[in-house]
């Protein structure tokens, strides 16, 4: 069983928006497949077995010791990049349609939005194919790429910008059409999430349209790796928060009613969801913590603002659970502990999502530690981080994302999931892999092996790591399976003839809440103080340092291919 | 502050249970928070800063970093290390055919002072808390004592093109 049936859908979308929506999760799970490849790959590298000489056919310059980064950086771009900013848009599409119960203001807005993430990734990927830009997803200059692969970023970044303002359009209307009502929980989330984003990449369009591709123009001499570093972080970490808050929203507003149950405080719900604009940007530089060109004071304001945005991460982890409670209980759930087995474990979709929020326990108990300014020296630039991450946006976010495509996908084509129960065996399969794999990377991260690296032929790595390392590719493998599994049934699903029985209908999942969400202060539902403190924090937080490196600027980098140690080679 | 329709001041709700989490949340955050404190500014585990800005370009015309390598300030007690970053490897080369070595007597107090004279690199040593990046134009510097004998590896921690996993180097610490 997955999600209820009803007869009547709330709202109906239209054919049109439908495809529209299918279209953003078709992109983001073909990037996501072929992204993946890449994982085990990785993995099986770092215990000794190197197959990449065995798939020189898949690609035109696909050779030597660069395949594992040429990987790497498809593997990173396609994955953290493409798969989520497709499936966010695309996901926040339907809830903005589906929760104000109206259509989009200017659907062609949202459409060349889309189409021009769509371009922005076929440009892009052209010289990433061609190993003309395995400078990994961070891209830190001055490594210099080919001067598409910067333009394909911005047309990604810039589409999905336009499909904001679409939103935000969106929204405006409808608050003049209902001037009474309180914005729909999940319409705020998910558009808060957009203008966080808006706010957020400001700093990596002033780091590619400002310093590099000057530089790739050949405008300029160089660049200034330390500027260019301060403006990617400033989007950097928000960027964690663009992926976590559209599952945070359905960890909220979707999954208690799936699991049958209520939202626990819609308006708590909300006030983390502001404390997450406020506090998502002005935080940097925990990033930078190694970094020589920024201040140690700097650093430590950053690492206590870390520890603020640890708060609405609390928040979120009491709200969602006590909804899940209550839900178990109606379903006649007993105990301390016990009701946890009265959860819908059946249903694909909520299994999914469970065992996404588990692994990201740990993964936030961990990502304290990385916040923790000098504790984190010990793991900076380890397989720590990559370890950490996997349990962020590679579970977190990316289990979630599965547990909304299983019913997402039946939503928007009419047509059944394909084997649900496969669609469970596949969220415990991820999560085994994810296990074994995470608690290895962050063990030998602790021991000292840099992330980044194929230490399958790294000379200095002890024999004490080995097993580890063994771990690493065993997880990373079962992992793999557990995705192939998802990306196969999605597939199914959607190009099979079989459409679901006439009048029946997959509806979006929208939680009530136990407190009637207009009994809520109105301060929770009104953007501009949250917008000006956003703005204003952010500026007391970068603007002494932005303004001091903006005006300290050197470019005396020049550029260099990966491959060579001669500028410009 | 806002009212409702029937005119009174709407409050924040909060269940008595979520209440005791919040301040719960909130007591965890600063404990932690005062840790780092406490750490950082009494017992000086502290991060890289500010140090000196360079070019890249001509780094290696001019002293200290015309000579990179092992300075003694003053013997057993206190020495300063400049290593430059290069693609793939830290000059002076310690490994694996080695133009010099990297010496430093056991309890002696070590600086190390790396910068690059390409792209990015990372330096952390093991088995220490030296951790920081090597960016050109930026002079990386960190303290450390090496209390026992033995042989410490420094290696890359930052992509740095075709040949970053084969770039580290040793520090020898004799007795």
């Amino acid at each position: 069983m997955v999600t209820e049936t009803t007869r009547t859908p709330v709202y109906e979308l239209t054919k049109s928006d439908k495809s529209f929506i299918g279209w953003h999760i078709f992109f983001a799970v073909t990037a996501l497949a072929v992204g993946s490849i890449f994982g085990p790959l990785q993995a099986l590298q770092h215990a000794g077995i190197d197959l990449y000489p065995d798939l020189n056919f898949l690609f035109i310059e696909f050779n030597g010791v660069n395949a594992y980064y040429q990987g790497l950086t498809l593997h990173g771009v396609l994955n953290a990049l493409i798969w989520t900013t497709f499936f966010i848009t695309g996901f926040t599409t339907l809830v903005v349609i589906r929760t104000l119960k109206r259509p989009l203001a200017i659907p062609l807005l949202n459409r060349v939005g889309f189409w021009m993430m769509v371009v922005g990734l076929v440009v892009a990927a052209v010289p990433l194919l061609g190993d003309n830009a395995s400078v990994l997803y961070t891209f830190y200059p001055p490594l210099e790429a080919d001067v598409l692969f910067y333009l394909g970023l911005v047309l990604v970044v810039v589409g999905s910008w336009i499909e904001g303002y679409g939103f935000y359009i969106t929204l405006y209307r409808w608050r003049k059409e209902n001037p009474a009502e309180k914005t729909p929980f999940l319409a705020l989330a998910v558009i808060l999430n957009m203008v966080m984003w808006q706010i957020a990449t400001i700093g990596i369009a002033a780091e590619i349209l400002g310093l590099i591709l000057p530089m790739t123009f050949g405008w300029v001499g160089g660049i200034d790796p330390q500027l260019s570093r301060t403006f990617f972080w400033f989007t950097g970490h928000p960027l964690v928060y663009f992926w976590l808050l559209p599952a945070y929203a359905s960890w909220y507003g979707m999954l208690p009613k799936q699991a049958g149950g209520k939202l626990f405080s819609d308006s708590l719900a909300r006030l983390a969801f502001w404390l997450f604009l406020l506090l998502s940007v002005p935080l940097g530089f925990h990033h930078q913590f190694v970094d020589p060109g920024v201040p140690a004071g700097w650093k430590f304001i950053h690492s206590l603002l870390t520890f603020g945005v640890g708060f609405p991460s609390l928040l979120t982890l009491f709200t969602v659970v006590a909804s899940l409670e209550y839900a178990a209980r109606r379903r006649g759930g007993k105990g301390l502990f016990g009701w946890i087995r009265a959860l819908p474990w059946g249903d694909g979709s909520v299994t999914a999502q469970l065992l996404a929020g588990i692994l990201f326990i740990f993964g936030g108990i961990g990502g304290v530690a990385n916040a923790s300014y000098n504790v984190n020296l010990v793991l900076h630039n380890t397989t720590w981080v990559p370890g950490h991450f996997h349990l962020t946006v590679a579970s977190a976010v990316t289990l979630s994302f599965f547990g909304i495509s299983y019913w997402l996908v039946p939503h928007i084509t009419g047509k059944p999931l394909w084997r649900p129960k496969l669609a469970v065996v596949s969220s415990w399969v991820y999560f085994a892999g994810m296990l074994i794999f995470s608690n290895a990377m962050h063990t030998i991260g602790l021991l000292g092996a840099p992330r980044r690296t194929p230490l399958g032929l790294a000379p200095y790595v002890p024999d004490e790591w080995n097993g580890h390392l063994f771990r690493v590719a065993v997880g990373g493998a079962i992992m793999w399976i557990g995705l192939m599994m998802f990306v196969v049934i999605i597939a199914v699903t959607a190009w099979q003839r079989k459409r679901l029985p006439e009048g029946e209908h997959i509806d979006v999942p929208v939680a009530e809440s136990l407190d009637d969400p207009n009994n809520a202060p109105a301060w929770l539902d009104r953007w501009k103080p949250w917008l000006i403190a956003t703005v204003v924090l952010i500026i007391l937080a970068y603007g002494p340092q932005l303004i001091d490196q903006i005006f300290g600027i050197e470019s005396t980098s020049p550029g260099f291919s990966p491959q060579s140690p001669v500028p410009g080679g | 502050m806002s009212t409702s329709e029937h005119g009174e001041k709407v409050k924040l709700h909060i269940d008595p249970t979520e209440r005791g989490w919040i301040r719960a949340a909130i007591l965890v955050l600063v404990v932690f928070a005062i840790s780092v404190t406490i750490a950082g500014f009494m017992l000086g585990i502290q991060v890289p800063t500010e140090e000196q800005r360079v070019d890249p370009r001509t780094i290696e015309n001019e002293l200290p970093w015309s000579d990179p390598g092992v300075r003694e300030i003053v013997a057993g007690e206190k020495y300063d290390v400049y290593l430059l970053a290069k693609m793939w490897f830290f000059d002076p080369n310690t490994v694996p055919e080695p133009d010099a070595t990297v010496e430093i007597p056991a309890g002696a107090e070590v600086t190390f002072y790396v910068t690059s004279v390409d792209v990015q690199h990372g330096f952390k040593i093991q088995g220490t808390n030296v951790n920081f990046m090597a960016v050109p134009g930026e002079v990386s510097k960190l303290t450390t004592v090496f209390n026992e004998p033995g042989s410490y590896d420094y290696i890359c921690t930052e992509f740095c093109g075709t040949g970053h996993a084969s770039m580290y180097g040793t520090v020898n610490i004799t007795e």
